[in-house]
């Protein structure tokens, strides 16, 4: 009997990803990973790909790990975690396994959206039994915030300096939700730490589909994001009102808005408290935050028509 | 810390959890105190904490771990606590 989706009695399970893990004071991604793990009801392997997850919750022989957990590199989480599961159907078909084990995947975006993406696409085309989870903090945070192809729109990285000659980074975000549901993929959701109760329902809807599932989940990074070390939640609530961050999935090619904002925010209310933004408030680049509120609009309807067929 | 040579080949971890050696509460600048009166046992800062240093038992929150703690405040910023008064508030650590 799966626990019930409350707070009072999700508590009482054990933690599988426990404290003395060194990700920085107030990050999201270990809020994100605690929600995963806390949804799932089955013993589960985690390859985990390189980035600030990886780094940070394994140092030396100290790991915050309770479950079977492989380090691998940064672009072969998905190629690893899929041999892993090819090893396990044949151990279970001669009985020396026990059955519904589960198989996640962790990277970060720069590990899914760039240097992981083709391990990532030929483990969905390859059709293997596991969850893939991106966190997406929108950069590579731990290397020092370089632009990803993540990163939004006009965010300062260090590898898109806003100044004089560029406004910050200078293209719009690659959809990789909407890639991943383009393989055809039986399950590719995106979830928020903040919207707690629908990010753990599709955790648990994926595990209980066959096949390739995919979940991007944004995490917020104050490091990278400017922003302070308390607003990792609100941040990624003001995400989904602002409609930055949809939430939405699309099962068997169907997709399914699950949680539309009551009035949608305009999105310089999300940009506003981080500082990686604060150059497109500043006089003359007015034209700029205005594209912005057009691509996050665009992105919308479109998202609102797909939902409304058929 | 351990030399390379005292590692286990292959660096393999075969003590699930060994982080919870390494306490991190010294990292804090901020500490969270929290005000039982204005607790509603909504567990949210349970839920939201990044370093599992909520302390539930029995499914009631009854403090922090101090050692893991880092101080991000989370925790206080979601706290909805009762009647407007939070449930827990961030004080300067040493203070």
């Amino acid at each position: 009997m799966a626990t019930e989706l409350k707070l009072k009695e999700l508590s009482k399970k054990p933690d599988i990803f426990c404290h003395g893990h060194r990700m920085c004071s107030g990050c999201g991604a270990p809020t994100v990973v605690k929600m995963v793990l806390l949804a799932t009801e089955y013993p589960v392997v985690i390859s985990n790909a390189t980035g600030c997850l990886e780094v940070s919750s394994c140092i030396q022989d100290l790991t915050a790990w309770k479950t079977p957990w492989i380090h691998s590199a940064f672009e072969n989480a998905a190629a690893t975690i899929a041999g892993v599961e090819t090893m396990y159907k044949s151990l279970l078909k001669r009985g020396k396994m026990p059955e519904n084990v589960k198989f996640i995947a962790f990277g970060g975006d720069g590990g899914t959206y760039d240097i992981g993406f083709q391990s990532l696409s030929g483990a969905m085309e390859r059709w293997h039994d596991m969850l893939y989870i991106c966190y997406d903090n929108g950069a590579y945070m731990n290397t020092g915030i370089q632009r990803s192809s993540a990163t939004p729109l006009g965010a300062d990285t260090t590898t898109s300096p806003a100044g004089s000659a560029i406004p910050g980074k200078l293209q719009p975000r690659k959809d990789l939700t909407k890639i991943m549901a383009a393989h055809g993929i039986p399950y590719a959701a995106q979830a928020s730490p903040s919207h707690w109760m629908d990010l753990m329902k599709k955790v648990r809807k994926a595990h209980e589909i066959k096949g390739p599932k995919f979940m991007n989940i944004i995490a917020p990074c104050n490091r990278g994001w400017r922003s302070q070390t308390d607003d990792s939640i609100l941040l990624s609530r003001l995400a989904v009102e602002t409609c930055y961050w949809p939430l939405y999935e699309v099962e068997d090619g169907k997709l399914k808005i699950t949680s539309k904002p009551k009035e949608k925010k305009p999105v310089a209310e999300f940009m506003k408290p981080q500082g990686r933004f604060k150059h497109l408030f500043a006089p003359g680049n007015e034209a700029l935050l205005e594209r912005v509120q057009q691509e996050i609009d665009k992105n919308w309807e479109r998202l609102l028509k797909e939902d409304a067929a058929e | 810390m351990k030399k390379w040579k005292e590692l286990v080949p292959g660096a393999v971890v075969l003590e699930a959890g060994s982080s919870e050696k390494f306490k991190t509460g010294s990292w804090r600048s901020f500490r969270p105190r929290w005000i039982e009166e204005n607790c509603i046992q909504c567990l949210f800062c349970w839920l939201y904490c990044p370093d599992m240093a909520v302390k539930v038992v029995e499914g009631k929150m009854t403090g922090f771990d101090y050692d893991f703690c880092k101080g991000c405040g989370v925790c206080a910023r979601e706290c909805p606590g009762k009647k407007g008064q939070k449930a827990i508030v961030m004080e300067p650590e040493g203070k």
